[in-house]
């Protein structure tokens, strides 16, 4: 699925990477634990998030993410927004709550991520 | 390997040395700077990127060094990361001064967490970073005891 279509699909306004709206993402991830989002995302994953904070983009980085949903209206912090754009990571801000938003992508084919991402800790 | 020093030139990262077709990096990291959390991390991946490591493996990378970054950050009074990146592997150490772990196999376990609220309202602090750097690396060493510190080893293999 193509971000453009994210935002469509979400009522969604771009605050900012409008140049990366062609990009394609294939799972995506609800998550305000930002330890769990790098446990349990593939790269290129979307984010579908409450928290506002930079560390929300530096975790997006770290784990290769394609882009970060902020649900229910919020809007990113200015630190967060500028660390959006050094590092190249759209942003978008949809009324709808993590729940809804979620269901509304999963509903249109968006597939979850997968249980784990690395090697179990078993192994 | 030119475009990797470039990065390291301008971002005035300390080179320890160059060891053959090797590259040793060191950061400080600073206890409670949250403004700079998570830096060194985003450096060593786009190091390694540089340097043709695949997005995966460089992905496994980044999350080592940013969930012990974040670890030193919160809990210790800050610390230093020592990263080697080799043409097969990249190794990661990271110490710090801290009040260490009275029981390191309780914190290795999924969940536990002794982060304060502050912390849990940034996204952290939910019991995940130790379990996620041994999930991500190919080898995981800790050292810690009350008093003396945490050491973590990591290494990655491409």
């Amino acid at each position: 699925m193509k971000l453009s279509e994210v935002q469509r699909l979400l009522g969604a306004t771009l605050i900012w990477g409008e140049h990366c709206l062609e990009r394609e993402v294939a799972t995506a991830c609800g998550a305000d634990l930002m330890s769990d989002v790098l446990a349990f995302t593939k790269d290129g994953a979307l984010l579908l998030t409450g928290l506002i904070n930079p560390q929300v983009v530096r975790t997006a980085d770290v784990g290769g993410l394609s882009a970060i949903v902020f649900v229910r209206g919020k809007t990113p912090s200015p630190e967060a927004a500028a660390m959006a754009r050094e590092l190249d990571i759209p942003l978008f801000s949809t009324p709808h709550t993590l729940f809804q938003a979620c269901g509304i992508l999963y509903a249109n084919g968006l597939a979850p991520c997968p249980p784990l991402a690395g090697k179990s800790l078993e192994e | 390997m030119q475009m990797a020093w470039r990065l390291v030139r301008r971002w005035q990262v300390r080179v320890l040395k160059n060891e053959g077709t090797g590259l040793l990096l060191e950061f400080p990291l600073e206890h409670y700077r949250f403004e700079t959390a998570g830096e060194a991390s985003s450096k060593v991946k786009q190091v390694v990127r540089q340097l043709g490591v695949d997005a995966q493996t460089a992905r496994r990378i980044s999350v080592c060094a940013y969930e012990a970054e974040l670890n030193a950050i919160i809990h210790a009074f800050g610390g230093r990361m020592k990263v080697r990146v080799f043409p097969d592997r990249t190794e990661l150490e990271v110490t710090d001064e801290g009040p260490g772990i009275p029981d390191v196999e309780a914190a290795m376990r999924e969940g536990f967490s002794t982060a304060p609220d502050n912390i849990r309202e940034l996204g952290f602090g939910a019991g995940m970073g130790l379990p996620n750097m041994k999930r991500s690396a190919d080898e995981f060493e800790i050292k810690s005891a009350p008093g003396a510190g945490t050491w973590i080893r990591m290494l990655v293999r491409y």
